[in-house]
């Protein structure tokens, strides 16, 4: 079973997105005075200095923006994973997310820019928090 | 409008420690010979020092503690901490506090035994640990290394510009070359214990093995011990130093960080580049040197395209008739000391790039260009794709 690190609290801009993984929801903020989409989550919108945001689901759906197969990381909670696939995902609703690409069988040449795919939440051998990552559609 | 160019500080001593692996030596030991060693190259002393600019890589209080061990009561202390760029933002920093009047004599300065204490920097990044942090949260759970950062930059560049590996190694190739005719850096590889010492050609780099996709060993910078130093003086001072000056004629700053919807194939350099120069009043075309910051060769194609060398994409053209190399008559000629790539790298190595502008300007390189007249140095640092900072420093000699 994976080892990912946990997320670590108390960090207030993150908690309630994590809470809503654990949930199996992906979530992102909106802003309720101009629309922007806010993510990486925070406390205010940078488009129009708002601090009335509100929280929405993400349909989960979106698509690799870019990514990299990791050969070496001397951390062996990832080198255990052998390549592992990293990646900007851009989620339909108009964020931006780091992530994993699982579920391929071969990272070297399954994976590519333009892709689709789809969040999973990945349990983790220990800790309150699934992880977020994402698979071919 | 044109602006008038100034000529109003220079760098007027200098000095790079020769040693890429140095055991028993400390950071602070290394910063502050060099300091002594680059006012004794201008004909300065600590007295003379007013102004002091770290980025607080070494022992505690950054300028402070800096100051407290040379002895000197600087009137100005800037710790301007930005990764590898931090030197070029001082530059930008001294030549502002000069104009002003406030500085006469700035010392710009740096040491690192990022190779003799097996440093972690580019594949060993434990994330996850100490306290919570925000962005920490959400990305220390995926594992991406410093170098797969750079590799997904490559990625996406590769994607929107058809840019190949092949053409990416171009950058090696030419950086090696001048490596090999630099003395401290050879040693520094033997030191390293680099295999394959000779220059390189591209199939050689497209042979070396995968540290994260598409970024191949031959690719990525080194990690080195060493450091250095570099005094800007005023113009008044400048009359009576002991080198030819090299005057900083334009300076520019920027940041660049992952948005939402954002191109992550263009850096900091978009917005420091256009500033720079049309300070110094001088385009690229006209830029005998370029030296660029080569963590890893995604990085200097990036670069260039943003400074405006050539367009997104462009490399593979760009780079054909050995054009990168210091003895060829097209310009400019990239890292001609060896770069990150094949000299050193310390964790932070934008120091390098204004003290090998300003040995190319005074004569001094192992790989000298013909009539050096203009060189550009840009300084990355933080994470190219992610959150990083830029500033470009236009040199020019008298």
């Amino acid at each position: 079973m994976p080892r990912r690190p946990q997320p670590r609290f108390p960090e207030p801009n993150t908690q309630p997105y994590w809470e809503a993984v654990k949930d199996g929801r992906l979530t992102y903020q909106r802003c309720n005075d101009c629309n922007a989409v806010v993510f990486t989550p925070k406390f205010h919108c940078a488009a129009c200095s708002s601090e009335n945001l509100s929280w929405h689901d993400s349909s989960g759906a979106g698509t690799i923006y870019t990514y990299s197969v990791v050969r070496q990381n001397r951390n062996p909670v990832f080198s255990d994973l052998g390549a592992y696939v990293v990646a900007y995902v851009d989620l339909d609703e108009g964020f931006r997310m780091m992530t994993n690409i699982v579920g391929i069988a071969n990272p070297l040449t399954d994976v590519h820019c333009g892709q689709r795919v789809q969040v999973q939440f990945e349990v983790q051998e220990s800790g309150d928090y699934p992880i977020p990552v994402f698979a071919p559609v | 409008m044109v602006t008038q160019q100034q000529r109003q500080a220079a760098i007027v001593g200098i000095h790079e420690y020769p040693l890429r692996l140095a055991p028993g030596r400390s950071a602070l030991q290394i910063k502050t010979t060099s300091i002594i060693a680059a006012l004794r190259d201008a004909g300065l002393q600590l007295k003379d020092v007013d102004a002091i600019y770290d980025p607080a890589e070494t022992e505690g209080g950054g300028g402070l503690a800096l100051s407290a061990y040379l002895g000197i009561r600087p009137r100005v202390i800037d710790t301007t901490a930005v990764g590898g760029s931090s030197f070029e933002f001082h530059v930008a920093h001294a030549l502002r506090d000069i104009q002003a009047g406030r500085a006469n004599v700035a010392v710009v300065s740096y040491g690192s035994i990022a190779a003799s204490v097996r440093r972690p920097i580019g594949t060993g990044n434990v994330t996850g640990a100490g306290e919570a942090n925000w962005s920490g949260n959400m990305e220390d759970p995926y594992g991406l290394t410093l170098i797969a950062g750079y590799a997904m930059v490559a990625h996406r560049h590769m994607h929107q510009y058809g840019t190949t590996s092949a053409d990416l190694a171009e950058i090696s190739v030419a950086t090696r070359a001048h490596a090999m005719r630099n003395p401290d850096a050879v040693r520094g590889m033997t030191d390293l214990a680099f295999e394959n010492i000779r220059e390189l050609t591209v199939q050689d780099v497209l042979e070396s093995r995968i540290i994260a996709d598409p970024l191949h060993l031959l690719e990525c910078c080194m990690v080195s011990d060493g450091g250095g130093a570099l005094i800007i003086a005023n113009k008044d001072v400048v009359k009576d130093t002991k080198q030819p000056p090299v005057w900083v004629i334009g300076a520019g700053e920027g940041i660049k960080y992952r948005e939402n919807g954002g191109d992550i194939t263009v850096s900091a350099a978009a917005q420091s580049g256009p500033a720079a120069f049309a300070q110094a009043g001088v385009r690229p075309d006209e830029i005998d040197v370029a030296m660029i910051y080569d963590s890893f060769t995604i990085t200097v194609t990036t670069m260039l395209e943003d400074l405006g060398f050539y367009k997104k994409g462009e490399l593979g053209d760009f780079a054909k008739g050995n054009r990168f190399r210091f003895d060829t008559a097209l310009k400019p000629a990239l890292n001609t000391d060896g770069g990150g790539l094949s000299s050193n790298h310390p964790g932070m190595r934008g120091i390098f790039l204004l003290l090998e502008s300003t040995r190319q300007l005074r004569g001094q390189s192992t790989s000298q260009v013909a009539n050096a007249r203009l060189a550009v140095a840009h300084g990355n640092g933080g994470q190219l794709g992610a959150a990083h900072a830029g500033s470009t420093i236009i040199l020019a000699r008298d």
